[in-house]
């Protein structure tokens, strides 16, 4: 009888110890020796080798990266790890989320941590990562949203790289009756930062603060105006309607069926793998201009390395996120491996940046043509403190307009319905 | 003494099944029961300078409710199972009645082919039929069909269900075929039935416990619908993130961050599944009887 007793033990013991096993995070490892782990969250491709820089010139600092997830999706993964106590030390955190992540508390104010790596950092490029005269994270890239397209479809079929957004309707209407298997571009209701940098472009301000009240115009008149814009492709059947990211879009990438990709100085990096048979075949040019030589362009992503609030390192993890991204030699190793244009202002001097991204051979000048769009590039005052519900409201709902062929007008007025009463019930003011 | 430790022997084998389920249903039960009456409020400040849960009382279940998003996933739900489950059970019947046919050949390597698609997991299933869907990939001439049109998706998203359990719910059809006596088709054939007589006049009424059973199950899985639309989702413009019930819950708690309306709408469901399959069983015990 006794083993028996002794069996209902071993059983209950066990169900503990596969519950108990979730818990638990890196964070708080601290080897004998004084020496300090971390556990780094990021989904850029090849960060690995770039972390292995650091790591052998660190021996007391070990950094452990992870990819998790990538963009929208590991916000919501650092918020879940945020409220079951297990987050990871640093994580890159694109711009668009950081003010969300402060106000549910997941990133840690590390002003006094970055007083010498802020001044790498000109005040436009700052803005993104502080909020009220605190730092929230180290800016890692800035990615103005270019005009990337196929030097070869275009020649084969006579087409203009277009400087204005009526030529880019002109030519996107030129090569459907040319090529009519070939579409200008896609319009992406999956993911929302091609067409935020966009707004931003058209003069759009979706979030602004004055004190501690939030004023939201998703729907205004600037909105709308690049959305109708947009409309008018899509009816006109000159701009596919599939979203990016997903296998239909690669393969059409792949095999020359879109012919412009609107994307950040990052894209080379993607195209690599999204479009394997493509390289040498695309060139970059500036975003088309709503008034013919106007330079103002949007951004798309762009991020900062945070410090999470969860860590017991604040300072050694603020040490890293300093050194990604102020660092010569990390930064030449992510403008090398990460095709990312760097944020720091001593970056954009290094001499890296004279060479073409590898998938790019073909374009000498990749990166002067980067520099120049950079400082015209354009945010909004601010980013939401809620950006994940207005994201969500625009996958849902232009991907219902897409489908049912409504207007991408009233889209914009039910994301901004939504993201208003998101924020007055989580006890925000807005004007 | 020992007729006593004979006693206590029943707890103890149930001890660990009642452990699981107060650990991983029970508790987990609770908590969202608790969540489901507070609410998250940001202390003040521009960005809110952190945030407290507060009591709310019922305030989340009549957010809940008054979401028009949900009844529109509920009722998508409903045209999914609507084709779901008649088309599950009839080709689960189907299947098994011609694998009950005497002389039938290649019976047994048939049924393994029937199961197998049970055997595959819902969001590799889902994957696959996903780039059979689609116009640049598809092999079943996605190139001409719209997969993900707008009446079409309800169609794709039942077939990826339909694949997965027709083989499951055939097996449990065809052993309760198998359990009749063999002397009622002996009577039959020296009456002068024919097979497909027999199958309906005979097999199908004898069945009927195990075909109501199957129905059962698999309106309880289309309550749960969440593997197919979910993975399919970033395919198209079609399935939005609140497709389905569970994709809505999830989307409120792990995207939109809001866990008490999740918790919220999560209690409603349960109670809702719970008089559904009370209802159902009532039901299929009547039939039994």
């Amino acid at each position: 009888m006794r083993s028996q007793w002794r069996l209902a033990g071993a059983f209950v013991a066990g169900a503990l110890l596969v519950t108990g096993c979730g818990g638990g995070g890196g964070s708080d490892q601290q080897a004998a020796g004084g020496k300090v782990d971390l556990t780094f969250w990021d989904w850029d491709p090849n960060m690995d080798k770039v972390v292995d820089i650091w790591n052998q010139a660190h021996p007391d600092i070990h950094v452990t990266l992870s990819n998790p997830a990538g963009g929208d999706q590991l916000v919501s993964k650092m918020i879940t790890a945020h409220e079951a106590g297990n987050g990871p030390d640093i994580a890159k955190v694109e711009y668009q989320s950081l003010p969300a992540l402060v106000a549910k508390g997941v990133v840690a104010d590390i002003t006094q941590y970055t007083g010498d790596a802020a001044k790498d950092f000109d005040a436009t490029t700052l803005k993104a990562t502080k909020f009220e005269d605190k730092v929230y994270g180290v800016p890692q890239d800035v990615a103005p949203l270019m005009l990337f397209y196929r030097t070869d479809i275009f020649d084969q079929n006579g087409l203009k790289v277009p400087t204005t957004w009526d030529e880019f309707k002109q030519t996107a209407q030129q090569l459907h009756d040319k090529a009519p298997s070939v579409a200008m571009t896609n319009f992406d209701a999956a993911d929302p930062g091609w067409i935020t940098g966009l707004m931003q472009q058209g003069g759009a301000d979706w979030w602004s603060a004055s004190g501690t009240t939030w004023k939201v115009a998703i729907n205004s008149a600037q909105s709308k105006k690049v959305a109708d814009y947009w409309q008018g492709l899509v009816t006109a059947g000159t701009v596919a309607k599939n979203p990016s990211f997903s296998p239909q879009w690669n393969k059409q990438m792949n095999e020359g069926q879109l012919a412009t990709w609107i994307s950040g100085a990052w894209a080379p990096a993607q195209l690599g793998g999204i479009a394997p048979n493509t390289k040498g075949k695309w060139a970059v040019a500036p975003l088309p201009a709503w008034t013919a030589g106007d330079k103002t362009t949007g951004i798309w992503g762009g991020s900062a390395t945070t410090v999470t609030a969860d860590s017991k390192h604040a300072a050694q993890a603020a040490q890293f996120a300093a050194w990604l991204n102020t660092d010569d030699k990390a930064v030449t190793a992510q403008i090398q491996n990460i095709n990312v244009y760097p944020a720091a202002t001593s970056g954009r001097s290094l001499p890296i940046l004279s060479s073409p991204p590898a998938f790019f051979p073909n374009q000498a000048n990749y990166y002067d043509l980067v520099k120049q769009a950079a400082p015209s590039s354009r945010s909004f005052s601010m980013w939401g403190p809620n950006v994940t519900v207005t994201f969500s409201g625009y996958t849902d709902k232009f991907g219902a307009a897409l489908q049912n062929n409504t207007s991408f007008s009233t889209a914009l007025d039910d994301i901004q319905n939504a993201t208003v009463a998101d924020m007055k019930k989580l006890g925000f003011t807005v004007s | 003494m020992a007729a006593r430790n004979r006693a206590k022997l029943p707890y103890l084998l149930v001890l660990p099944a009642v452990t699981l389920l107060a650990l991983f249903v029970v508790a987990p039960g609770v908590y969202a029961l608790v969540l489901s009456f507070q609410a998250r409020k940001v202390v003040g400040g521009l960005l809110g300078g952190g945030s407290k849960l507060v009591f709310v009382g019922l305030d989340n279940y009549g957010l809940a409710l008054a979401d028009p998003e949900l009844w529109s996933s509920i009722a998508r739900m409903l045209l999914v199972a609507l084709l779901f489950i008649p088309a599950t059970v009839g080709f689960a019947l189907l299947f098994a009645l011609l694998l009950d046919v005497p002389r039938v050949k290649l019976a047994r390597s048939t049924r393994l082919a029937i199961f197998l698609p049970y055997a595959v997991p819902g969001v590799i299933a889902s994957l696959m039929w996903g780039f059979m869907y689609l116009p640049a990939t598809s092999p079943i001439g996605g190139d001409h069909v719209d997969f993900f049109g707008s009446t079409t998706v309800f169609f794709s998203v039942a077939n990826v269900a339909v694949w997965g359990s027709v083989g499951f719910n055939m097996i449990v059809i065809f052993t309760a075929l198998r359990a009749l006596p063999s002397e009622l088709y002996e009577a039959a054939r020296i009456d002068g039935c024919s097979e497909l007589r027999m199958a309906l006049r005979i097999k199908v009424p004898l069945v009927l416990p195990a075909i109501a059973m199957c129905t059962l199950f698999t309106a309880l899985a289309s309550l749960q619908l969440f593997n197919e639309p979910n993975t399919l989702r970033p395919l198209s413009n079609a399935i939005s993130s609140t497709w389905v019930p569970l994709m809505k819950i999830y989307q409120d708690a792990f995207v939109d961050s809001d866990v008490n309306k999740a918790a919220a709408t999560s209690v409603l469901f349960v109670i809702a599944a719970l008089a559904v399959s009370f209802v159902a069983s009532r039901t299929v015990s009547r039939v039994n009887r």
